[in-house]
């Protein structure tokens, strides 16, 4: 029963990994969703309540079963709770992400991380401006404060236009600190407390705002004072960039705090020496969704693949150790790994795996642990099973690394000339298409029609996460993929020699897409909804990705989900969500899962805000 | 002919079958899409707990079926060759007698008109909504002779394992 590989990924490494995995009997996530199916309805639409021992309950969403939970919940309260406890996860994720980061700094200014340096004292100095403190150790407390802060407000939220923070606070969804923002929502959403569809909703939006705003910035912000703030560079993205005769090592997950000890061990000439004693010719790491991103755009370390190419890159054979940190790492990889020799690593206490060698990293000892994981694969390589290795020939050259320091710098020093081009209409707007991998929508095929679909109306993409990824491997962050642009930004792109689509990071980068809307907002006096910007998500699927749409629509930008949400069991919310939240915070979700139609709403959207503008 | 099958041990009362089976009696057969259509698309399968016990109840198209033999109106009607039994939506005044005499309880109504409805048994697919959206296998579609061959199997390995129990101890 073999499979069109064509329906389940438009790239053509992963069709081939693919086409490999059915023939080796070797089970990926595509099977298992297909396995999953039917999925359950009541899940699908949000209608099913496990909060609390009374339940579980179910709506009946066509009216002749129960229409309320045991406790009187209906389906709209049903569905807000659901749909909160989605964003609390997803903002609880960033936001740990960035508290691993902030405690990092701490002990760096502390003198207990002899393994990290602050490599962009700039930035810093910048940060230390922002919080009004005068040294490294003041300011990593006032990070780390902003985590456990009672009444706000969170610093970073304050770089929005005042409009948007006015607007904020006249809500009641200024944010008062990031855990408790996501402990009110676990809170609120147990038996018997919240029962307001709307003011879920609202609580929702603020912890939302915590992460983006918030802990998401603060794990971007930090990042750059430890690892460097990313400025261009060119790479290679996709499974050909794992090499036939080093030793392979991937980094996946999210954190760069591991995997940046990891890029320096395996340069080390110590552990190359040891590689060539093993008989191989050199150390390859290379990166795998955002641990990837974070990597590839401070280092140009290159790219082996998104979210669902994290099994076809065990399954090549040519892998000696998946080095993991937190976050989208598939607990399938154990089973997975074991029918080859590779070593898959776990590193992180959070975050253990069946079938894992747990090699737990603390920040005290980053890089003996860095060295022993490097040494670990390298001794591996010995084990490969030369049968077994399948590397499909496929990457594609990239420039990435946009941070808003480099487009600024870019720009030649400031936003001036980007202004310009949107005002005089050769670049129509800005798209931000961000977002995971999901079996549900072909590999890679939403993210890149929608993409290519933009930069065919002019309008400017910048991208992160698994969307930047596939950007990479469909050549579309290259320079000379101004040619498929048209006529005004490719006039824009070649000036500046930039690609069309500008790589801006890892998920947690999106806050440099906040960072950068405040600041074309603020240089044009309004507010961030009155720009003409949308964002798209089209192949989302993690509860971050819930978070992060309710961020970016929290910020005034018009956003269009590729993956239907569990939350059509309730019109009333979903209508909030579609329509209502346009009265309210100026913006809202479109869910549209065909790319073309999506690129046509954002554009829609974009030309009737330049209207708005008078442009 | 293949007949719906419940295996009475299997159900979890995750109502998939309803749900699946709702969608497929709707206009556009989308889930989506059928929860905002009017008049509400309706289900033919009930699941119902007794006696502890979870159980899908779905029409067994009965031969010399009573609902067709009370039917005043030619609107229940049983083919002669399938032996499934049908409904004539034109025909059906909504007199409820084929609700009294039906043993399973298995006939249902329309929510907003007056008019019985029933499993057709998917007539337009291969397998059943209900049965192709069990995740446990309670619903099976199968002849008679397969399920009592699969059921039969099924004992055989039960007593030959407890056999051999028996044995070593």
């Amino acid at each position: 029963m073999s499979k069109d590989v064509r329906e389940r990924s438009i790239d053509p490494a992963s069709q081939d990994m693919l086409d490999l995995c059915q023939r080796a009997g070797l089970e990926t996530a595509w099977d298992r969703l297909e396995k999953q199916q039917p999925q359950c309805g009541f899940g699908e639409l949000g209608l099913c309540c496990r909060n609390c021992n009374m339940g579980p309950c179910r709506i009946d969403p066509f009216g002749e079963g129960a229409n309320k939970g045991v406790c009187g919940a209906t389906a709209d309260i049903i569905v807000a709770r659901n749909l909160i406890r989605m964003i609390a996860a997803g903002a609880a994720a960033h936001s740990d992400h960035g508290r691993g980061v902030a405690h990092t700094f701490k002990l760096v200014s502390e003198g207990k991380a002899p393994s990290y340096q602050v490599k962009d004292q700039a930035k810093m100095e910048r940060l230390m401006e922002e919080y009004g403190v005068e040294s490294q150790m003041a300011l990593a407390e006032a990070i780390m404060a902003e985590f456990g802060r009672q009444e706000g407000p969170i610093r970073f939220t304050r770089r929005a236009p005042a409009k948007r923070v006015e607007l904020w606070e006249k809500l009641g969804i200024d944010p008062r600190g990031i855990d408790r923002e996501i402990v009110e929502i676990m809170h609120r959403t147990h038996i018997g407390v919240d029962n307001d569809p709307v003011n879920l909703i609202l609580q929702g939006l603020r912890a939302s705002i915590a992460d983006g705003w918030g802990g998401s910035m603060i794990a971007t912000e930090l990042q750059d004072v430890l690892f460097g703030t990313p400025t261009p560079t060119f790479s290679e993205a996709n499974l050909g960039v794992l090499e036939p005769n080093k030793v392979n090592i991937i980094v996946h997950g999210h954190e760069p705090l591991l995997s940046e000890m990891i890029v320096a061990a395996a340069a080390e000439q110590e552990m190359v020496d040891l590689a060539k004693k093993e008989g191989a010719v050199g150390i390859n790491v290379a990166g795998m969704c955002c641990t990837g991103n974070e990597v590839l755009m401070r280092h140009g370390v290159p790219v082996a693949g998104n979210f669902l190419q994290q099994e076809l890159a065990v399954a090549t054979g040519a892998v000696e150790a998946m080095v993991v940190d937190i976050q989208c790492i598939m607990p399938a990889l154990g089973a997975l790994a074991g029918c080859f020799h590779t070593k898959f690593i776990s590193t992180s206490p959070k975050a253990k795996f069946p079938g894992a060698t747990h090699m737990e990293f603390h920040e005290e000892t980053a890089m003996q642990t860095a060295k022993a994981i490097v040494e670990t694969a390298v001794l591996n390589y010995a084990n490969r099973n030369q049968a077994k290795i399948h590397i499909p020939n496929v990457k594609t050259k990239c420039m990435v690394g946009f941070s808003v320091e480099a487009i600024v710098s870019a720009l030649g020093g400031s936003l001036d000339p980007l202004l310009g081009a949107i005002k005089s209409g050769a670049i129509r707007g800005l798209g931000a298409v961000v977002g995971c991998n999901n079996p549900k929508i072909v590999h890679d095929w939403g993210h890149v029609n929608l993409v290519k679909e933009l930069i065919k109306k002019d309008v400017l993409v910048v991208t992160t996460g698994c969307n930047a990824l596939a950007c990479a491997k469909a050549g579309l962050l290259l320079p000379e993929a101004a040619d498929m642009a048209g006529e005004g930004l490719k006039g824009v792109c070649k000036a500046l020699g930039v690609p069309p689509v500008l790589h801006m990071g890892s998920c947690v980068d999106i806050s440099r897409i906040l960072v950068a809307a405040a600041a074309i907002a603020n240089a044009l006096g309004v507010d961030i909804s009155d720009l003409p910007a949308a964002g798209a998500a089209p192949e989302w699927m993690s509860e971050k990705a819930v978070s992060i749409g309710a961020y970016v629509v929290s910020s005034g930008v018009f956003t269009v989900l590729g993956t239907v949400p569990p939350v059509l069991g309730s019109p009333a919310v979903a209508g909030l969500l579609t329509s209502g939240a346009r009265d309210v915070v100026g913006a809202a979700f479109a869910v549209e899962c065909d790319p073309f139609k999506a690129a046509s709403l954002m554009i829609d959207h974009i030309e009737s805000q330049r209207r708005k503008l008078g442009l | 002919m293949k007949e719906v099958f419940v295996r009475l041990d299997r159900c979890l009362g995750c109502k998939s079958c309803e749900m699946a089976c709702a969608v497929e009696h709707s206009a556009a057969k989308s889930l989506f899409s059928a929860v905002s259509e009017k008049p509400r698309p309706v289900r033919r399968v009930y699941v119902e707990m007794a006696e502890g016990q979870k159980m899908p109840l779905v029409c067994r198209h009965c031969e010399d079926a009573p609902c067709v033999a009370v039917c005043r109106t030619g609107a229940m009607v049983q083919d002669p060759v399938t032996g499934i039994v049908d409904r004539i939506q034109e025909n059906c005044v909504g007199c409820w007698m084929c609700a009294m005499v039906c043993p399973y309880g298995v006939i249902g109504r329309h929510t907003e008109v007056r008019m019985a409805v029933k499993c057709d048994r998917c007539k337009s697919l291969d397998v059943p909504a209900c049965v192709a959206a069990c995740p446990t296998g309670t619903l099976i579609f199968a002849t008679q002779r397969e399920f009592v061959e699969m059921m039969r199997k099924e004992a055989a390995a039960r007593i030959a394992r407890e056999a051999k129990g028996l044995a070593k101890a």
